[in-house]
């Protein structure tokens, strides 16, 4: 059946060069590369600025104990006593906020679903400044396409697309669940949003700057994707 | 040459164009089916090692402080021989990669299956087929000794190759659902929320690894089906009077 064979040299050749494809480092990288990319795209178009996260009855939130606190210093960071937010970039006024004024700043809350890489889920309520007030408040340059947030946390950081960072869920958190931030949710400030997995929200924060080009971030240049939106 | 049908009288096999009394056939599997079965192959071992290794990353079921009671193995991880990705952002890569050519591959066949009129013979359709499935089950258990009539599958292989098809559209769609909560979070609603979602992708996989697991026992036992699914098999009239 000579027919029969070469259909099944055909078929098993497929299936050999698809298999060597993932044994071949770089042709696997080459690949995965140009599917996050594309991934990437698929994200992007998939988020919508205006669709907002559920917010959550009260009662639902998390027990603090059980809500992990990450970070990657050896120990839990503290914030200097003089702690102020640094906010720069391509603004027209750049700023240095403490945290009362912050606090003066127009209050958002929320309580909603957290969603982190590993795969686990909580629930936390959160109040702070929604970034893009603190954009408005700082004129951010038409150039500006993403916004860096770093941290006293061994230099912890991570830099996000614009529409993301200025979802209406996307806040400067200064409060969990009613009480001052913990320090070990990042105390005194913190990142906090509902359209991102958990390491695109940085702790710890001292600098807001709004930049025209993207600077990956801890996790994302040690392998983990950039967009990460959820 | 054995694809000719032992009834057919004519040399040359029959034409699409041909007049409508000659019936029109096809292999037992057609080429489209055999070429989306043999892609599954790499493709859905390597989204289920992928996926094993994400799920190693928080081997548990349920949101934080929170578990779900009822399943038995909280924290435990699958063993590290069946996962592929090295660590989590790896898998993820991996996982999200080829999440595409598996739903495309599945996409030709639906689209096939249902276009083509294959669905007919492979579907389990239960006023048709689940009396024979329960005989064919008892069977097998040997609670009888003859198997019930089979025509082109019995109703045991068209339950198991439904349940199949079923459990991977309903691993694609709790897989979006994790993948997007909140952007998709009507399709995280539909399986009860995003840990929902993760207990039906986890248990869709349960499923197709129980069903891989049989598939490979009885094709074992009735090796010419794999020659079938390499060479397509016979040739018969598809078209029946109805």
């Amino acid at each position: 059946m000579p027919r029969s064979i070469s259909r099944r040299s055909v078929v098993l050749g497929a299936a050999a060069a698809s298999l060597a494809a993932g044994c071949d480092n770089r042709a696997s990288a080459w690949f995965l590369k140009a599917m996050e990319h594309w991934n990437e795209h698929f994200q992007a178009a998939l988020f919508s600025p205006h669709r907002l996260a559920p917010e959550l009855p009260p009662g639902t939130e998390t027990p603090m104990a059980d809500f992990p606190t990450y970070y990657i210093s050896d120990d839990l960071p503290e914030a200097p006593d003089n702690w102020t937010l640094k906010v720069g970039g391509l603004v027209k006024h750049q700023q240095v906020l403490t945290l009362d004024e912050l606090k003066r700043m127009p209050r958002t809350a929320m309580r909603i679903q957290h969603h982190c890489v590993e795969g686990w889920s909580a629930v936390a309520a959160w109040a702070g400044v929604r970034v893009s007030d603190l954009a408005r408040v700082a004129g951010v340059d038409p150039r500006v396409r993403y916004v860096e947030f770093r941290s006293f946390d061994a230099g912890y950081w991570s830099s996000w697309d614009l529409p993301s960072a200025f979802h209406p869920q996307t806040i400067l958190a200064y409060e969990m669940d009613g009480q001052p931030l913990p320090p070990g949710h990042g105390a005194p400030l913190r990142l906090y949003s509902a359209v991102k997995l958990g390491y695109k929200m940085v702790k710890y924060l001292t600098e807001v700057n709004f930049l025209p080009n993207r600077t990956g971030g801890y996790w994302e240049n040690q392998g983990y994707e950039w967009f990460a939106g959820v | 040459m054995p694809e000719a049908p032992p009834e057919s009288e004519n040399l040359n096999p029959p034409r699409r164009e041909a007049a409508p009394d000659v019936p029109r056939t096809r292999r037992e599997q057609p080429l489209a089916i055999r070429l989306t079965h043999w892609l599954n192959v790499p493709l859905i071992a390597l989204m289920a090692a992928s996926g094993l290794q994400i799920f190693s990353a928080y081997p548990e079921l349920g949101p934080r402080g929170a578990l779900y009671r009822w399943y038995p193995i909280q924290g435990v991880r699958p063993p590290s021989w069946i996962r592929f990705g090295d660590w989590l952002a790896g898998a993820r890569h991996w996982h999200f990669a080829l999440a595409w050519f598996l739903v495309l591959n599945g996409a030709i066949y639906l689209a096939y299956f249902f276009w083509s009129g294959e669905w007919r013979r492979r579907l389990f359709i239960p006023r048709r087929d689940a009396l024979n499935a329960l005989r064919m089950s008892a069977y097998y258990t040997r609670l009888t000794r003859t198997p019930p009539p089979e025509d082109f599958y019995n109703g045991l292989q068209r339950l198991a190759y439904t349940t199949a098809i079923i459990a991977g559209i309903a691993m694609v769609l709790s897989g979006l659902a994790i993948y997007k909560p909140v952007q998709l979070h009507w399709l995280a609603m539909l399986f009860g929320g995003y840990d929902g979602a993760r207990v039906v992708h986890f248990g869709g996989l349960c499923i197709l690894a129980m069903f891989v697991a049989s598939h490979l026992v009885l094709v074992a036992a009735h090796p010419r089906e794999i020659i079938k699914m390499i060479d397509g098999g016979a040739r018969a009239a598809i078209d029946k009077p109805s």
